[in-house]
């Protein structure tokens, strides 16, 4: 967490508290929303996503793999984050922290329980080979929310991924006859991303900067989920050393299903085209 | 329940609304400042603490209060599949959201620049361990006399189906037809009645998710009151 002179914290409370923030958005308002594709062409998908001045790289990669024992018949999905010193001078080299740790599992749990992913039909041989998908996430500018951006991120980059081509015979990759034509096994009307509410003084909001998001009491990131039976959540983690009282609770999960509600229309356009 | 659900019954013939059978006792660990063990049926949890102490290093003490520093570790044989020993990041993340539980109970303004440590181990694991290590930590928090606001007490609701349940099982947490199953830790504190540790996965909408907390508070209520009666039989 960036170190914040009280003096900026103190403000950026007072300003809340009559609805305003330093750069005259209102407290549900996103930063604008920029994406580009295919930032690796050696990756099976892969885009970098801005809020902002807040920079995310995402990568898909796959491999044939064998399956864990008590899952012969499901592929696998791995999502790593990594914030490295590139991002900011809050980060440091080495093994995860429990930031990076916190930002993996979190997207991780998302995606793998919103029912986005068939892992049914990553199955190569059932009990011998299955696909692993390896979500990858890199902080390129923390200009805070890392958080929703790794989530939306992920999404798209899962949703413009190839197979790759498997050589039956070697039983692995073929790695020389590139991508195939077929996307990954993707359910459209399950999709999830995450949307976190931070709590600031006294006021909720949404997308924080970098100096907002350090002001803040906690943080609870929500995965919003499409489903053919209304909407759901599929995955919560509350962050920070704050508590949440009944009121705010109820707040929080109605301004994130509106701005769900809002997003979702926007981002299956995007992502599916239509 | 009116609706329909694929979950009807516990297979261990509690009611939806029922914690296992719970157990608590404080002072498990003479060499400890503070100590306790919570069980909540198949699922223990010891937890000793330290402090408050000097930080070491120094580069990591805060000035302005003392801080709270949490280890949650599993056992390797707590559970069917042995784990391999040390640090994952599981047990990381776990350990930095019972500090994020516990820290708004605890009042460190006093201890600059010292640290109270935290040491939570699984020994024997049957679903909701940060919850049972979270609820012996507490205990053991107000054992060592740290100046406490308030008592934090954890459980996790489950939806299996279309079933809302309170502490779960693994069995229950493994239920897998209709909708599969969703596990919801959450912590209440005892005083302001705050959540201070929520997380979920599973599949849920926000109706059920709101109907699932009320669920939850009024289990933690009853929690809490088992950590009032061990702590009140210390010797």
């Amino acid at each position: 967490m960036a170190i914040l002179p009280k003096i900026q914290k103190d403000r950026i409370i007072e300003y809340l508290k009559e609805g305003k923030r330093f750069d005259g958005r209102k407290p549900e308002e996103f930063r604008d929303i920029e994406i580009k594709m295919g930032v690796s062409k050696n990756a099976e998908g892969s885009c970098s996503i801005k809020f902002g001045d807040c920079e995310v790289y995402c990568g898909v990669k796959l491999d044939a793999m064998t399956p864990f024992p008590d899952s012969g018949n499901e592929g696998i999905l791995m999502t790593t984050a990594e914030l490295s010193p590139i991002a900011s001078p809050d980060f440091e080299t080495g093994p995860p922290r429990i930031g990076a740790i916190e930002l993996g599992r979190v997207i991780d749990r998302g995606l793998r329980e919103s029912g986005f992913i068939d892992f049914e039909k990553l199955v190569i041989k059932e009990n011998e080979k299955v696909w692993a998908i390896f979500v990858d996430i890199y902080a390129v500018n923390d200009d805070g929310n890392l958080i929703d951006l790794a989530g939306l991120g992920a999404l798209i980059a899962l949703a413009h991924a190839k197979m790759p081509t498997y050589d039956e015979k070697e039983e692995k990759v073929d790695r020389k006859a590139g991508l195939s034509k077929d996307p990954l096994p993707l359910d459209r009307d399950s999709m999830s991303f995450n949307l976190s509410a931070y709590k600031i003084g006294d006021s909720l909001v949404l997308d924080p900067n970098k100096e907002e998001e350090g002001s803040a009491d906690y943080r609870i990131s929500i995965a919003m989920n499409a489903s053919k039976d209304g909407d759901k959540i599929s995955s919560i983690q509350k962050s920070g050393e704050g508590a949440i009282t009944e009121e705010d609770m109820n707040d929080i999960l109605d301004l994130v299903s509106k701005k769900w509600d809002g997003m979702k229309a926007e981002v299956n356009k995007f992502v599916w085209g239509k | 329940m009116a609706i329909k659900s694929k979950f009807t019954k516990r297979s261990d013939g509690r009611k939806f609304d029922e914690a296992r059978e719970m157990d608590a006792k404080v002072g498990i660990i003479p060499s400890a400042d503070g100590s306790a063990m919570f069980r909540s049926g198949s699922t223990i949890a010891i937890a000793a603490v330290h402090g408050p102490r000097i930080l070491h290093p120094q580069h990591m003490q805060n000035p302005k209060k003392g801080i709270l520093r949490v280890n949650y570790n599993m056992m390797s044989f707590s559970v069917d599949d042995r784990i391999r020993p040390g640090l994952s990041k599981r047990s990381q993340e776990i350990s930095k959201v019972t500090e994020w539980a516990l820290s708004p109970c605890v009042d460190l303004e006093e201890f600059k620049g010292n640290v109270v440590d935290v040491f939570i181990q699984i020994p024997q694991a049957d679903a909701g361990t940060r919850a049972a290590g979270i609820n012996a930590a507490a205990m053991a928090l107000a054992h060592a006399g740290i100046p406490m606001k308030e008592m934090a007490s954890c459980t996790a609701i489950g939806k299996m189906d279309k079933t809302l349940a309170v502490d779960v099982s693994k069995e229950e947490e493994d239920f897998s037809e209709g909708e599969g199953s969703t596990d919801i830790p959450m912590c209440c504190l005892s005083r302001t009645k705050k959540i201070s540790l929520l997380q979920l996965d599973g599949k849920i909408s926000v109706d059920e998710l709101k109907e699932a907390i009320e669920m939850g508070k009024i289990a933690c209520g009853k929690i809490n009151e088992i950590q009032a009666k061990a702590l009140k039989e210390i010797e």
